[in-house]
């Protein structure tokens, strides 16, 4: 396991400096003056020019300043936002609770609901329910999940007024931030009506976000099950003279499961992608929002530092998954060490 | 000799073409999906004769006019028209042009790249191929749209970078499926006789192998002409992407996003082009993907 690890880690190395290069070469590749841009001055005097030129170390040659900037970042010193004049991390720190609460509950819902649909449209293969569902899910997977969200607060906020249109919680509750996490906090706060507040704002985002992995869970949880509905030892179970559900609740679901989870991990990209979108549209403080945010505010520190951060979120997730993977099924651990 | 040669290999594809058809049209949704596409192409080719308006003219005194079936509708504006009167469904018909052209182009763009790349990677192995893998790993460990909007954010908006940008985020996907299906190929005894035969690399590389790697690739293009469309809507949504007045669906809805209330038409319409063309191509990648498979052919 160790081993594996470890080579899991070593491939990692060159992607995370691979990484490195784009955030670094990103900065160096923006139309303009980068001085200019950087410093967020425009027609500044050739002596400001040459001292923020000195400052941002864009007198030194290319590789050094590529050297300096990963020494930097390994020292987790990321910039400072142009905008708000704080460290990126510490931004980046700040607003990341907020879309991992929201990635978590759409994966959840996604998960919830996704991989009991593709469970029934296996065991009903070819019935008018699986193909019901199997469209459904088509169409879950065609989705422009932006247009979806507005369709959700046209129809749900609008309509028929069940839950609010943006934010994470509602102004008449002061939740104090412990783990950033609102579900958790309001639970903490003695705030009557918080949790209730953070669910209803909840709801729609996570939904919204989760609709894209729900249909991928439901429609590669079908087709892993029905590989495994095909394979030697079930046909041996059936024939055994076991029920169809302790088929597949013991022996096919647990086979079934190794596709589901490396589909599940697949998906954190996917959220993290997706989160951009919904959180635009529903006015959530996370990071998606943020970055789009900065792109558009030209605080080019701040994403850097954001793409940075992402793809390491990114790496890690994988990595986890890879390990999952090796625990659910040992042949893959064997096969490489 | 060359000529029967050339008839017999007529014949076999024509065979081919056929058992393609025969398990392809079995799935009646496949081929639904295959019509409305047909059906797309068809408004997007002549959306200068088929759109009943100008896309960009703007009818003042008929602004925010319902679609034709809601009270207060026109037949003359059949789906609606925007804020500045703007004929909804000529700004879609014509958009549908924008998208098409758009997934088109980045599926020509990726597929190409991707292709070649994964075929050197996999036919050179060594260090070559340890490049080119980790390249495309740091592309993959980029979430996709941030990935393109960082991309257009140096490029510039726009919706020929936005495509550029998109196209550079699915080369991965590409060179990984070209790498896999090169070396389980490589060794096997058709390209060992292609090569005793005096065949360079050049050859070995795009007359042995490639054809025989196409069906995953195919199936893997259509997908990604599906989500091109999606992403590029996004980008023109985020407002990276077509920049008004083009009416590039993702663009049309972030023009219309503050009528959202007051005339949802203008919102839900363009949103449901974007629907229903990227389900038609998906169905129709589904069909594809069960007709190319021989895995999954006989079950």
């Amino acid at each position: 396991m160790l081993r594996f690890l470890l080579q899991r880690l070593l491939v990692m190395i060159p992607v995370f400096f691979g990484v490195t290069l784009v955030a670094f070469g990103f900065i160096r590749a923006l139309p303009g003056d980068p001085v200019e841009v950087l410093a967020g001055e425009r027609g500044v005097s050739p002596e400001r020019h040459a001292e923020l030129t000195a400052q941002l170390g864009f007198d030194k040659p290319l590789w050094q300043q590529y050297l300096s900037y990963v020494g930097d970042v390994l020292q987790g010193d990321l910039g400072v936002s142009l905008v708000t004049n704080r460290p990126v991390l510490e931004e980046f720190m700040e607003l990341f609770p907020a879309t991992a609460e929201l990635a978590l509950c759409a994966i959840i819902f996604a998960i919830i609901v996704g991989l009991p649909i593709g469970l029934i449209a296996a065991i009903r293969r070819g019935s008018l329910l699986d193909q019901g569902m199997m469209s459904l899910s088509l169409v879950g997977y065609s989705m422009p999940i932006f247009w979806w969200g507005l369709l959700l607060i046209i129809l749900f906020s609008n309509t028929l007024n069940l839950t609010p249109v943006s934010g994470r919680m509602s102004f008449l509750f002061e939740v104090e931030p412990v783990t950033g996490f609102m579900l958790i906090d309001s639970l903490l706060s003695d705030e009557e009506g918080a949790f209730a507040s953070a669910v209803h704002h909840l709801v729609l985002p996570a939904v919204v976000l989760g609709t894209i992995p729900l249909a991928v869970i439901a429609r590669q949880t079908r087709s892993a099950m029905l590989e495994v509905l095909g394979e030697d030892y079930v046909r041996t179970a059936r024939a055994k003279g076991l029920s169809p559900w302790r088929i597949v609740a013991i022996h096919a679901l647990r086979n079934a499961m190794i596709t589901v989870v490396t589909v599940i991990g697949l998906q954190v990209a996917v959220l993290l992608a997706g989160a951009i979108l919904t959180e635009t549209i529903f006015g959530w403080p996370g990071i998606g929002k943020w970055i789009i945010f900065s792109v558009f505010s030209r605080d080019y520190f701040a994403v850097q530092g954001g793409l940075l951060l992402i793809a390491l979120c990114v790496m890690t997730v994988n990595l986890v998954v890879d390990l999952l993977y090796g625990l659910i099924n040992p042949r893959i651990l064997h096969q490489r060490s | 000799m060359t000529a029967t040669s050339s008839t017999a290999n007529i014949s076999v594809r024509r065979q081919q073409w056929q058992e393609f058809w025969f398990y392809f049209s079995e799935s009646k949704t496949a081929v639904a999906g295959l019509v409305f596409l047909l059906l797309v192409i068809t408004l997007a080719l002549f959306a200068d004769i088929i759109s009943p308006h100008d896309p960009a003219e703007q009818y003042r005194q008929f602004a925010e006019i319902p679609p034709a079936w809601m009270e207060g509708g026109q037949i003359r504006f059949l789906f609606g028209t925007d804020y500045a009167g703007r004929d909804m469904l000529s700004r879609i018909i014509h958009g549908s042009r924008l998208s098409l052209v758009a997934g088109c182009i980045v599926v020509l763009l990726s597929l190409s790249i991707g292709t070649v790349l994964g075929l050197i990677a996999g036919y050179s192995r060594g260090w070559v191929e340890a490049i080119i893998m980790r390249v495309m790993d740091t592309i993959l460990s980029v979430p996709g749209l941030l990935m393109a909007l960082v991309l257009v954010a140096v490029l510039g908006p726009g919706l020929l970078n936005a495509m550029v940008a998109i196209a550079i985020t699915y080369t991965p996907y590409f060179v990984r499926l070209t790498r896999a299906s090169v070396i389980s190929e490589i060794n096997r005894d058709y390209v060992t006789a292609s090569r005793v035969a005096g065949a360079g690399p050049l050859r070995l590389m795009f007359v042995s192998v490639l054809p025989n790697c196409a069906a995953p690739l195919i199936v893997q293009a259509t997908l990604s002409f599906s989500t091109a469309i999606l992403d590029t809507a996004a980008l023109g949504f985020l407002g990276m992407g077509a920049q008004p007045p083009m009416p590039e669906w993702g663009t049309l809805i972030a023009e219309n996003r503050d009528l959202m209330l007051s005339a949802p038409w203008t919102v839900t319409l363009p949103g449901l082009a974007i629907l229903l063309a990227v389900l038609a191509i998906n169905l129709m990648g589904d069909g594809l993907r069960d007709a190319l498979d021989p895995k999954l052919k006989r079950s």
